[in-house]
Formats: C-alpha cells, structure tokens, sequence
C-alpha cells in the first residue's frame, strides 16, 4: 500500500537555454553521400530507416559525392545559388524596410533558402504549392516578380491582394503558390485535397504541402497525412525543421517520436529525412518524391532538418530564449556558402564572381524596391481604396454589405 | 408530382448536380458505400462511382481542408459533416480558410463548396446530436447560410448552393427529414407525402439564396422562422387564433430584409424565433435588423423565442425546445403590446 509513487509531469526542455554553451554533438549527423537512394516505387516498408538518417551530398570538403549526387548541371546549380543569394538581399533589405516602417512585419529564411529554392526546381509548371509563411524561395524561384511581392509586403495601391492580408502573405495562382492563411497547418491538408482533385480529374499535376516543425502538432498535419495515405494522393508533404517555433524548441512537437519523418511510417508513407541545408541534396530528394506522385505511386513525406538563423519574424527576439551563438554552431552549415564552396571546388564558380553576383543582386532588389516604394509603403504614398475592403467577400456583394459600405461613406 | 422526404429530395438534389457537372463530388464520413447515416447520399457512389463519392476518415478538420484545396483546383465539393454538433474541428477550416480565401487572394482562388450538416433538436440527440450553431456561421464574413424546412426548398437550395461561387453551410434541420414537426411530439408525424411542400420536381430547379417565403399570410404580427420552427410557429398562430404572418427565411446569410421589412411594417409586431440559444443568436440579428428599419411601425417590443442558455439537455428535451406554448405565448404578449 501506498508505495507508487507522486506522478510528474515530463515536459521536454532543449539541452542549452541562453548563457550556456550550444551544443549539437548529440545530434547525430551522418557522412554525405552513405544513404542509399531507394528506386521510385520502392515498398516503403523497405526503406524505414530513411525516417531516421539524413541524406546528405554535399561533403566537408564541398564535393557532390553518394547516390543521390548528380541531379542538377553546373549552370542549374549557379542558378540555385543566385536564387538563394537573392531570396537573402530580399530578406535583408525588406527587414530593414520593417526597421523604417515601411511595412507593420517582416518574416526572413536566413539558414533556410535551401529547402525552397531547390524544391521550386523539382516542380513543373501547373503544380501547386501550399505553402507556410517562410516559402518565399518558391516564389523567387520560379520567377515571380520581386516588385510584385513587395507591393504585397508594403500594401500599397499597387498591392496585387488590396492591402487585405498581412505582409508576406502571399497568394500567386500562376506561379503555383497559394494563398497563404497564417493559421498553422490549415494548408497542409488542403495540399492533400488538391491532389486528390488531381486524381480524381486523371489530370497530370500534383501538390506539394509545407509545414513547420511545431505545425506538425496540430491536427491538420495527422488529417493530410492519414487522407493521403488512404487515397494515394499525388503529393509531396514537407516537413521544414528548423529547430524552432518562435521560442519552443523542436522537442515539444515530436515529443516521443525519433525524428518528423517517422510520423509518415504509421501511415505507410516513404519517408525520408534531408539535409536542409545542402542544395543538392534537397534537390535530389524533391525529384524523387515529384516522380513518385506523377507516376501516381502516391505521396512522399519529407523532413527537411535546418536551422532557423533569425529570429521568428520581425516580432520576435530569439535572444531570450537560445544562445545566439546556436546558429554558428549548427553542425549543416550555411546553405549558400555550402554551394558556392561546391562550385568553387568544381573551378565553376569564383570569390571574384561571386561577389559580383552578390552586387548584382542587391542592385536588382534595390531595383525592385525603388519601384514598389513608388506605389507606396504601409504608412504613406499610395494605398489601396477603403472600398476594397468592402470587395471580394462574396462573388456578389450582398445587400448588408452594400448598406455597411455607404454607411463608411465608400 | 413525385412525392419526396427531405432526405430524397437532398439525394435528388445531389444526384442533379453531379450528373450535370461532372466537378461535383461528395464525400464525408459512411457517405460513400454505406449512404450516409441518414441516407442522404444513397445509391450516389454506385452511380457516380467512388471517386466521386467516398468514405473518408473520421476528421472534419480533413473533410474540409480537401474541400477548400479540391475547391481550389476547380471541383465543386459537396461534403457532409455527419451532425452539426460534429462540426467544431473543422472551424478553423471553414472560418479562416474557406470563408476568406476569395478575400485574401483577391480572388485568384475561390472557395465554391458546399458543407451540409444535420441541426436542430427533436430527436433526444443530447448534446452531441441536436445543437443548432447557425450564429457561429453568419457572423463569419465570406459564407452562406442556409436552412431549408421543406424538400421543394431543400433541393432547389442545394442546387443553388452547390451551383453557387462561393462556400456555403446548409443545416437541414433533421427532425425534418420525415415529416413536418409542429413541436406536438406527442402527437404521430406527419409524412411529407401527405404534405403539399412534398411534393417535388425530378429534374433541375434552384431556387435562388437569399429569398424567404411567406408560409402563412396574416396581418396582426409577423414571426420570423426558420427551419423546423416554421411549423412550430405556424401551429401557435392556428391554435391562438392571432392572425400572424409567418415568414420562412430559408437563407439566414445573404437575408431577405425586404421580406422582413414589408412584412414587419404592415403588421407593426414581430415575433423571432429559433431553437438555437438566445444569447447572441441570429435572433439578436433579426431582432436589431427590425428595430433599425421599422421602429416607426412598431407598436410592441421584438420578442425573441429561442431554445434556452444551456447545453442541449437529453431528458428534458421538451422543456427545452421552443415550442408552439411558448411561441403561442409570445403571440399573446406581442398583441398586447
């Protein structure tokens, strides 16, 4: 009698909390190039283990080596590193944009330009993204115009979405990406639901879902999963750890469970976890996963292990809780100087050339923001009309909308 | 004129739409094989076949967001949530999502679907099976809301909802389904096939949202209904005698103020009632709308007879259930001043 003993309460904590040293030598991080690279209709009871490794390409010494190495051509690859080089110049200068005021938020990909930029390039016109709020590489990537996205980001009168969503909320039909909510995890499943749609229509398209590390708590993420799995939806599901959502370290989502991607092996999905930060490898395993859903083998879910470098957004002060030398010691490294290092050793690239392009760049979202600031910025210049608000609830306004509208005087 | 329940009349409605347009697809928990638990989709998956009418997991939040992203691709979901009262995990879908998705992408994507849900009490559902969330819905900006009381307006409803661009919550009330329900639940159920609003066309007919219906002429005061308390207010006006004009909303959101207007000015009283709770329920609405618009008229304060500020009780159903004493009662009081 009366020996169990008090219960507690296990509430996960991360091993360095600010003013201790970072430290990621019990993350285990396996050599580049050892994972196998599983044909496409593998079984995916047979390639279990890929939940728990890190497929990785790009080496200590910058060579491509392994399986899954060789996806991409020597101009491919300068052309993913200027994507990301770009998507960080936009970055920089849109949070300083924030800084003067320009717009009320900001959210960068600082560590994380990898996992958008290289997946956009495993896409084929007519699919659809879903993505969160930190995907801007997709757009970047495939060509949408930096001018256009500021526009959105300033909510000017030029502002392609009439000032009504938050900054960086994005919604681009033509380029494949959807109308981003900000609600966390909503799109994953609707992800799901469009290739199903897909299916259904014996169309050739298919979707990709994005969500956050910390996302993959809600329930959303278990629906798109399990919908996925039932209908063989063509879909690629990417999970993007970055070790962090806002201050809760990744611990508190995956709780129990090894690692994100070993979620997808209850539900009988191939799942496989990539280095984040190696362009190449995030390629590769994107290509996979896109060729799986187009054969109409089904969906791939995807871990893409990164660090979040930033802070959460332009609202948040990462210093209150995580060594702000944790970037730095981030054992994947920088995704950008990672490719550059790779071309660079291949004698395709160059310092020199490289800091030309950096120039070039910034000159070109210079470019870009002298011409949206033209439009107007959150708090002067050109701003899109009260009356829009009042549009685009329904197809049709409906008559107590009409009356609340010339009540406004609009 | 075939003659229909509520239930086939919303399979026909279905059935139209899908063989018309080949981007309606419906799906929702046992709706595919099995039928659904009230039958409302039967026979549709062998006809249409199961990619075009399916089971799916039991997830709301799941039924929904592949609607909203099917809706995105260009087809025409028609989805059910098996009872209302089921309907909460899929709320951040349908009010954050579905409701603003024309909005927030300036109409680069729309939302065109259709969310049928069972509502309403009468059946001693409990908690889980009765509730009417209606309120929950119109005050979220971007949907429709319908609530049809009798199979001519249930599938003429639903194939407008169905055919409309935009996302729309149709809450047939279940205690409907069979036969119109006066509120006498001891009293034996009257079939629709002896009930002239059962009588139903076979083919394609909408009839378009945001129009109510006049159910009973009078000129000594106006009750507002909607769903199964159309008839419920119609059996206080016979039993009272009180010459009321019962107006049948139909669609609660987008509403037909004019109806309300021009009735509420000839009539100079207006009763509203609904089962749902009272405290910031349509009522509310409906009651303000009057007040606004015919506060010349008026010659007796709104009443509003609504279920009670509770939880749907299981046992005391019938104390619960706004019923034709309590609506007759408020007919009463109404004429008095």
């Amino acid at each position: 009698m009366a020996t169990d003993p008090h219960l507690s309460l296990h509430v996960p904590e991360p091993e360095v909390r600010p003013g201790g040293t970072p430290d990621f030598s019990k993350v285990p991080i396996p050599r580049a190039g050892s994972v196998d690279r599983p044909p496409v209709d593998v079984d995916p009871r047979d390639i279990r283990d890929l939940a728990y490794s890190i497929i990785r390409v790009l080496n200590r010494e910058g060579e491509a080596v392994g399986p899954w190495a060789g996806s991409l051509t020597d101009e491919e690859l300068r052309e993913g590193l200027r994507h990301m080089m770009t998507l960080r110049a936009f970055d920089a200068r849109m949070q300083m944009a924030q800084r003067q005021g320009k717009t009320s938020f900001y959210m960068q990909h600082m560590g994380e330009e990898a996992v958008s930029c290289a997946f956009r390039k495993a896409l084929s016109p007519g699919d659809m993204n879903f993505p969160t709020y930190r995907q801007a590489g997709l757009l970047i990537a495939g060509g949408y115009p930096m001018v256009e996205m500021m526009n959105q980001i300033f909510s000017n009168s030029a502002d392609p979405l009439k000032g009504r969503q938050l900054p960086i909320m994005y919604s681009a039909r033509e380029h494949g990406f959807f109308s981003i909510s900000g609600n966390l995890g909503t799109q994953f499943v609707q992800a799901v639901g469009w290739a199903m749609a897909s299916a259904i229509s014996n169309d050739t398209r298919i979707a990709a879902g994005w969500i956050g590390d910390g996302s993959t708590a809600e329930s959303d993420f278990h629906a798109a999963l399990v919908f996925a799995s039932t209908y063989r939806a063509p879909v690629v599901l990417n999970i993007v750890n970055n070790q962090w959502a806002i201050s809760t370290f990744q611990g508190i989502a995956r709780g129990g469970s090894g690692t994100f991607a070993a979620r997808g092996l209850g539900f009988g999905l191939p799942s496989l976890r990539v280095d984040g930060n190696d362009y190449l490898a995030v390629h590769a395993v994107a290509r996979w996963a896109t060729e799986r859903a187009r054969r109409n083998l089904g969906p791939t879910l995807i871990e893409y292990v990164t660090y979040r470098v930033g802070a959460h957004s332009t609202s948040d002060d990462p210093s209150a809780y995580r060594p702000k030398e944790e970037s730095e010691a981030w054992p994947l490294g920088d995704p950008v100087i990672r490719l550059k290092n790779h071309l660079i050793g291949k004698g395709v690239w160059s310092e020199e050339r490289h800091r030309q392009a950096e120039a070039e760049v910034m000159d070109e979202v210079i470019a870009a923001q002298k011409e949206a600031e033209s439009h107007g910025t959150l708090h002067s210049g050109g701003k899109p009309s009260v009356r829009d608000m009042f549009e685009g609830v329904y197809a049709q306004m409906p008559p107590h909308l009409r009356r609340q509208r010339q009540q406004a005087g609009v | 004129m075939p003659r229909m329940t509520m239930i086939e009349a919303i399979r026909s409605a279905m059935d139209v739409a899908m063989g018309r347009d080949g981007t309606v697809v419906v799906f929702g928990e046992d709706v595919g094989y099995f039928g659904g638990v009230f039958r409302c989709t039967a026979g549709l998956q062998q006809k249409y076949g199961k990619s075009r009418c399916f089971d799916t997991p039991i997830n709301e939040s799941g039924i929904v967001g592949t609607a909203i992203g099917m809706a995105a691709y260009g087809l025409r979901p028609c989805v059910e949530v098996q009872f209302a009262d089921y309907v909460y995990p899929a709320y951040d879908q349908i009010v954050s999502e579905a409701a603003r998705i024309r909005y927030r992408s300036n109409g680069q994507f729309t939302c065109p679907i259709v969310i049928r849900m069972p509502t309403g009490g009468g059946i001693f559902g409990g908690q889980t099976h009765s509730q009417s969330p209606e309120a929950l819905f119109t005050h979220v900006s971007g949907l429709k809301v319908v609530v049809p009381s009798s199979p001519r307006d249930a599938k003429g409803l639903l194939i407008a909802a169905i055919e409309d661009p935009d996302p729309v919550i149709f809450l047939e009330p279940k205690r409907l389904y069979n036969g119109p329900f006066d509120g006498h639940h001891d009293r034996p159920v009257t079939p629709w096939s002896k009930h002239p609003l059962g009588e139903v066309e076979d083919g394609h007919y909408a009839i378009p949202l945001g129009k109510a219906a006049v159910r009973r002429a009078g000129g000594d005061v106006t009750v507002l209904a909607y769903g199964t308390m159309v008839y419920v207010a119609e059996a206080a006006a016979q039993e009272t005698g009180i010459d009321a004009e019962v107006i049948d909303l139909r669609t609660l959101l987008p509403l037909d103020l004019d109806a309300i207007v021009a009735s509420v000015s000839k009539t100079g009283r207006c009763v509203v009632v609904h089962e749902a709770t009272l405290t910031s329920g349509f009522g509310a609405e409906l009651a303000a709308l009057v007040q606004e618009h015919c506060f010349f008229n008026l010659e007796a304060p709104v009443r509003r007879i609504t279920g009670w500020d509770t939880p749907y009780p299981h046992a005391q159903e019938w104390d619960y259930f706004p019923g034709p004493a309590r609506v007759a009662e408020a007919l009463r009081a109404a004429m008095e001043g």
